[in-house]
């Protein structure tokens, strides 16, 4: 006997997804969801852009890391909230779900927030495939990985709308091409924003900064 | 690397789906419906399939994966194909305005009991 079922596996994930984005939505929060590969600099990156917006948008960080708060005590330094979840309560997960964001979310007074950074699990596959609830979503590749990154992982890239190219002042000591790197990110991707920048130095960060203010200043 | 968690949300799925009179079932193949695009292992979800399954109505059931073609739709002229690899631009005008129409499905299309 066969039964039809037609149901899509991650539907309770999307479910919960859509419920934080009309939360989100009467908050008044614009989620950003960012994500990379272990080692990129998505801490170092948002400490500086939090460091820049502060405090003209009010901005929450939620950080996720298998294990460990460091990420969290280097961004409440900048005088932000930030939030840690540690996903080995939730079995080690390799990615953030809507659920674990829906519960840690509480946790922030969101009516004084117009900004809130969801700094996912250092991991190129699994977050592209789990919608958060996010109104956005960043992701981060370095000068100190491979120019193929976007073509080895697509999903991630194509789902993107916006990129940083990060660690761009470590470009003279390195054989990395930062051109073939870029049309790679919009071969998979035509059109998707591209900043190149420095955590470190800062360099390049006024284009990227105003992208940001200007999404947030869209839903606010 | 999210395998296990997905093979534990279709075993729930399958499971909820079969019909509450029938006793001591067994569904002997599974039908699922997987895009190119979608970030799942199909070598790794079928092993962890295997360990899901055991001692539930699951246990030694065929899994027949359908691979679904990522194919997209140019917004700008409207041509349609099939994304071989990782490039999104449109062979016909070179547009970059492109609509997914399919390759991310990760579905549960039917199950088969054992009468």
């Amino acid at each position: 006997m066969e039964i039809k079922i037609q149901k899509r596996v991650l539907a309770a994930n999307e479910t919960m997804a859509e419920k934080n984005r009309k939360f989100f939505a009467e908050k008044k929060v614009f989620v950003l969801n960012m994500m990379s590969s272990p080692g990129s600099g998505k801490t170092e990156t948002l400490c500086k852009t939090l460091s820049r917006i502060m405090p003209g948008i009010r901005t929450g960080v939620i950080v996720g890391d298998i294990c460990t708060c460091n990420d969290a005590d280097r961004l409440k330094a900048t005088g932000a909230v930030a939030v840690q979840i540690n996903t080995d309560q939730f079995g080690g997960d390799c990615h953030l779900a809507a659920h674990m964001i829906e519960k840690t979310a509480k946790e922030l007074d969101l009516d004084n927030l117009d900004l809130l950074i969801v700094e996912n699990i250092g991991n190129l596959v699994c977050p592209a495939e789990f919608d958060i609830g996010e109104d956005a979503r960043t992701v981060v590749l370095s000068v100190t990985e491979g120019e193929d990154k976007p073509l080895k992982y697509p999903l991630m890239f194509r789902l993107a709308d916006s990129a940083i190219l990060n660690k761009v002042d470590l470009l003279p000591y390195l054989d990395f091409n930062a051109k073939e790197a870029v049309d790679n990110m919009t071969q998979v991707h035509p059109g998707m924003p591209v900043f190149e920048l420095s955590a470190k130095t800062e360099e390049g960060f006024e284009p990227w900064i105003n992208w940001l203010e200007s999404k947030v200043r869209s839903k606010i | 690397m999210h395998e296990m968690g997905v093979a534990q949300q279709i075993a729930n799925i399958a499971i909820d789906a079969i019909p509450s009179e029938i006793e001591n079932p067994k569904i002997e193949v599974l039908n699922l419906r997987i895009g190119k695009l979608a970030a799942v292992v199909e070598h790794s979800l079928r092993f962890c399939m295997e360990i899901i399954a055991k001692d539930t109505p699951l246990e030694g059931a065929r899994v027949v994966i359908d691979e679904v073609d990522v194919r997209a739709r140019c917004k700008s002229c409207g041509h349609e194909w099939v994304v071989e690899g990782p490039a999104f631009r449109c062979p016909a005008c070179t547009d970059g305005t492109v609509e997914l129409l399919s390759g991310r499905e990760l579905e549960i299309s039917s199950l088969e009991i054992a009468d």
